[in-house]
């Protein structure tokens, strides 16, 4: 890890003033993430600008929904009792990934800017067109197994964002409040905050240099209420999925009056699916419905040397929610 | 915050003189660090104040197993290291050093963290606690009475981890079934394998509802 200097930021504005005098420096909240890179020599930082401090903390009811502080940790918003109750797919999703010790340290805005897990990106001995942009991607022909089959480009095909809670709120229409470096706050929904690889993968999130997550709002829905998050791994506890379903169902005298659907560990970033919702909306409620709408999620896969199996993992996966929560 | 009283200008102070080849490595780098340091300034204190920042090696304060103890370094070093390295409390274990193996697992304002994964710059003014933190004088935690009683390890590298996981897992209320003790703990691995001894452990201590 190199060496670097520390700043306490009282406030946002020091916070962004800071990384606006040294657009080098990072962020760090929990630092589950940033140290780990850091370590790994895959980011260097001269400055390290601590942001626990500021007041993005809270789980609270607003109009727009249930409204939660950036700088809240998954352990806490994942047992809290508004969370579990209204949303269970969000809280699921947080208390299955990583451990209770990651869960403790990991903000919520951290969890939404984690970074690939794709071993290409994460040896810097290895070309990665994401860490060194036209260094080349050898995951195309190479250890591809774990990585994704939607949304993925010719420069990179790694599940961009590798974690859980992004891919329940995506699903669940939440919409994440930014504050830049002229304190400026703008609302953006998390299915348009991640970027697709295309020719940039480097570019990862629509976040302007500086921007801070504040918040993360989830609308109130019936669905949101009957939901659920399904994560298939390859170990039984502690591991990133291989692919994961975030679904919440309106079912109603047996036909599903609204569905959200989105998918972890295959797309390159949280993938929803409204393939899948326009199908399942106004079906019955049936395995039928479940088994049409998981093919459509699909439907554009283009799987890879070793990673072919998810396509039929994903649908299995995407099945067994939809049942869950049509109960 | 039981000795507060404890002014200590370096880690030099602090090392017990057991002639080890650790202390002697760490002498070595004590009198280094303070050849590096900068004029006596209270770096640690300035950090109450925002927007101060600290650059190379300076004075942090930590308030280890109820006594405030007070390191050179610098702000890179992981709470991890400080643990270890500056204060020779090495019962907290180095396994992975990147939050996935839990053998450096302590607890901060009673929360079990990855202490590899955070710096002692940030945890200042906070309560930390370590394995060598557990036991009251010669009596031990009733977790480390169960790990003895159920042999929940082999090797002993992760038992310090696991037991401080172990402590944080029966307190938060998950430790109801095996099942759930098994989920909890996930985040300690045992490459000995000694794992349905350690849930025994676990569920003995949580059964008497002792911690």
């Amino acid at each position: 890890m190199n060496n670097f200097s520390y700043t306490q930021a009282g406030s946002a504005k020091e916070a962004t003033a800071i990384r606006k005098a040294n657009p080098q420096a990072a962020y760090i909240a929990g630092g589950t993430t940033l140290l780990d890179l850091m370590k790994a020599n895959l980011e260097e930082h001269p400055q390290l600008v601590d942001i626990n401090m500021l007041p993005f903390r809270g789980i609270e009811q607003t109009p727009d929904g249930l409204r939660i502080g950036a700088m809240e940790r998954m352990s806490d918003v994942g047992e809290n009792p508004l969370v579990l109750q209204q949303y269970p797919a969000i809280s699921e999703s947080l208390l299955l990934a990583a451990s209770p010790q990651l869960r403790n340290m990991a903000s919520i805005g951290g969890n939404i800017l984690q970074r690939t897990r794709c071993g290409y990106f994460r040896d810097a001995a290895f070309p990665c067109n994401k860490r060194v942009p036209g260094s080349g991607c050898p995951a195309l022909q190479g250890d591809n197994h774990n990585l994704a089959i939607l949304g993925t480009s010719d420069a990179c095909i790694a599940t961009s964002y590798p974690g859980d809670l992004s891919v329940a709120l995506a699903a669940l229409d939440a919409v994440l409040t930014l504050e830049n470096q002229k304190g400026k706050q703008r609302r953006v929904p998390v299915t348009e905050f991640y970027l697709l690889p295309g020719k940039t993968p480097q570019k990862e999130t629509m976040l302007e240099p500086g921007e801070l997550i504040v918040a993360v709002t989830i609308p109130a829905a019936v669905h949101a209420r009957r939901s659920t998050y399904l994560k298939v791994r390859e170990r039984a506890s502690y591991a990133y999925a291989l692919a994961s379903a975030a679904v919440g169902l309106d079912v109603q005298g047996g036909t599903i009056r609204s569905a959200r659907v989105a998918l972890g560990g295959v797309g390159a970033q949280p993938w929803r699916s409204r393939e899948a919702e326009k199908i399942l909306t106004g079906a019955p409620a049936t395995e039928a419905t479940f088994r049409a709408a998981a093919a459509a999620a699909l439907r554009g896969a283009q799987p890879r040397s070793e990673n072919r199996y998810k396509v039929e993992l994903a649908q299995n996966t995407l099945v067994q929610a939809l049942q869950k929560v049509a109960g | 915050m039981s000795n507060h009283s404890e002014p200590t200008s370096g880690a030099s102070e602090l090392r017990p003189d057991d002639g080890s080849r650790r202390s002697f490595m760490k002498q070595a780098g004590g009198i280094l660090g303070l050849a590096l340091a900068p004029p006596f300034i209270s770096q640690a204190e300035r950090l109450t104040a925002f927007s101060k920042t600290v650059e190379g090696v300076s004075a942090m304060r930590l308030n280890v197993n109820g006594t405030v103890r007070t390191i050179q370094a610098e702000p890179r070093v992981t709470l991890l290291d400080a643990l270890r390295e500056y204060l020779d409390l090495t019962g907290t274990k180095k396994g992975c050093d990147h939050g996935q193996c839990g053998a450096c697992t302590v607890h901060i304002d009673g929360r079990r963290v990855n202490s590899c994964l955070t710096l002692a710059v940030m945890n200042q003014g906070k309560e930390i606690t370590t394995i060598e933190g557990l036991a009251k004088g010669e009596d031990l935690h009733p977790m480390q009475e169960a790990f003895i009683k159920h042999d929940g390890f082999q090797c002993g590298y992760c038992t310090p981890g696991q037991i401080m996981s172990g402590v944080a897992c029966v307190r938060e209320g998950h430790a109801n079934s095996e099942a759930e003790i098994r989920e909890y703990m996930s985040g300690n691995l045992c490459r000995c394998g000694a794992y349905p001894n350690i849930v025994a452990a676990v569920r003995e201590v949580a059964g008497k509802g002792k911690v």
